[in-house]
């Protein structure tokens, strides 16, 4: 199973490595965007509670940046690979697990996540962000890379074509990405809402980030969260693999 | 080789295939005809586990599908009547992934692929991404993917469509000369000409049904292997009889202009259906 999952991530690594300039390139944009706006330009005017409304934002663009990688890196090129190019078929017909092609595209969504993840760091250590790095900062990182690689493998198996997926990042990531507590805090948010967004998990990833960037720990809710998601997503993942042979 | 009863695949209420059984022997090169949606794709991809069947019992090599799914996955080698290579890859690259998938051990899978570069002619242009290639060339190499884990059973599908008449050529010779009594070859086809040149044996479907099943010339035979053909104000008429003796004896009869020429495969299947296969 180890063999054949780290095939399938060579196919997504060999594609990547040849773009790899070009990938890192146009990740640095949206980041140095948020950072000038929220950071330099609507951050000096602000400050929160926790200090430096910079340092406050960082952690929130580094969980909105890795979802939105992590996602589009699986979705859209796997949604295009089911339904147009028919490139999944040498996966389905070879003998190899579902998980095993599961496990190898969201590692390789995952990676992307993680670069981007990088990029954005030192941008903001440029920019004069201040924030602690420790290994549970990275392992947040890396779960929220998971939760939305896996999101992004249902889709694609799910949405029948390539607009639809487009649809989808409109009305579910794009709404996550402003509210799931990425440049605010939520809680002075109507109570409702604030119960909605408690279940995403983004919001967890925007939590568990801020909280150990600023020195403190993440709570154990939101680790909890986003393993439930990672593994709830697989289940689905596994399914759809069945589901595409109907 | 290939044992098939009763398989049957509805997409809602319509029957793509429709109660078909079928033995395909070791080593047969055998043709799936019809024309377009008479269910011949549908019966390679329920073969290839692209697509479940919705009843019947299929077994390759004796392994039940879809129980022993892993084991037939290992001799199958399938070539699509689409692209569906990775056009992000070069085509070595894409027989590299092919190699690793099927599980070919390092050494051998690289010798493997240069092996078969050379077969189908595409050694020079190894490094070339798909996107450069032309049609022909990336039939080539779906062909040398399909071939590269040493399969016993080849699944074509429609493997000269859209192909010119030169290329065509070449594929077929490509195919004869791949059909050994190791390997078991399945194409689907709605080119009359292919099915005769290439096949021992056909199954000619219309409408997720089995309607004829034989060689080409057993199939040819039992209809007349001469026919005769002549225009009226309704449209072209034909006979067929068993004599090119008793064709002329009764052309001589007509006082129209006649055509006298051996029967096809497109005979046969105009004298079932009623249709022409490209209809």
């Amino acid at each position: 199973m180890l063999t054949d999952i780290a095939t399938v991530f060579w196919r997504d690594w060999v594609v990547l490595h040849r773009r790899l300039g070009t990938f890192i390139l146009s990740r640095m944009i949206t980041p140095i965007l948020y950072l000038v706006a929220f950071g330099w330009g609507v951050g000096r005017s602000v400050q929160v509670s926790q200090g430096n409304y910079l340092d406050y934002i960082v952690p929130g663009i580094l969980a909105l940046n890795s979802m939105n990688i992590s996602f589009n890196s699986v979705a859209s090129p796997l949604n295009m690979s089911r339904l147009y190019h028919k490139t999944l078929e040498e996966y389905l017909v070879a003998p190899i697990s579902s998980l095993s092609f599961i496990i190898g595209k969201v590692l390789a969504g995952t990676l992307r996540g993680m670069i981007s993840s990088v990029i954005i760091i030192l941008l903001a250590y440029v920019f004069g962000a201040k924030f602690q790095m420790t290994l549970f900062f990275w392992l947040v990182i890396i779960l929220n890379c998971l939760v939305f690689s896996s999101l992004g493998f249902v889709a694609a198996m799910l949405i029948p074509s390539h607009e639809e997926m487009g649809n989808f990042s409109t009305y579910v990531l794009l709404p996550m990405s402003f509210l799931c507590a990425t440049f605010f805090s939520i809680d002075k948010l109507p109570a409702l809402v604030r119960w909605v967004l408690e279940l995403l998990p983004l919001t967890h990833a925007s939590h568990a980030l801020r909280a150990i960037g600023s020195g403190g720990e993440a709570a154990g809710l939101s680790w909890l969260i986003m393993l439930v998601y990672i593994v709830v997503l697989l289940g689905i993942s596994v399914w759809t693999m069945e589901k595409v042979r109907e | 080789m290939i044992q098939i009863r009763n398989l049957i695949k509805k997409f809602g209420e319509r029957f793509a295939v429709d109660g078909i059984s079928l033995h395909i022997k070791q080593g047969e090169i055998f043709g799936l005809l019809g024309p377009n949606g008479a269910g011949k794709t549908t019966m390679i991809r329920m073969l290839t586990m692209l697509t479940r069947p919705t009843a019947g019992m299929l077994s390759i090599n004796g392994w039940q599908l879809p129980q022993d799914e892993q084991k037939v996955k290992q001799i199958l080698g399938i070539v699509p009547q689409h692209f569906n290579l990775d056009a992000d890859l070069t085509a070595r690259e894409n027989l590299e992934l092919h190699g690793r998938l099927q599980h070919i051990p390092g050494e051998k899978r690289t010798k493997r692929i240069l092996e078969l570069l050379e077969y189908v002619e595409l050694s020079e242009r190894a490094d070339d991404k798909v996107q450069n290639l032309s049609g022909g060339m990336k039939r080539r190499l779906m062909i040398a993917r399909a071939l590269l884990h040493e399969p016993q059973v080849l699944f074509l599908d429609e493997p000269t469509v859209g192909l010119d008449p030169q290329v065509r050529r070449r594929l077929w010779d490509l195919i004869r000369r791949m059909a050994t009594d190791k390997l078991t070859v399945m194409l689907t086809t709605h080119y009359i000409e292919e099915a005769e040149f290439l096949c021992g044996r056909v199954a000619i479907l219309e409408k997720g049904k089995l309607i004829a099943l034989n060689s080409p010339a057993e199939l040819c035979q039992r209809l007349g292997v001469y026919v005769v053909e002549w225009n009226v104000d309704e449209g072209r008429q034909t006979k067929f009889f068993h004599s090119r003796e008793e064709a002329a004896a009764f052309a001589g009869t007509l006082t129209m202009t006649t055509t006298i020429r051996r029967s096809n495969l497109e005979d046969v299947f105009v004298e079932l259906t009623g249709r022409k296969v490209v209809d």
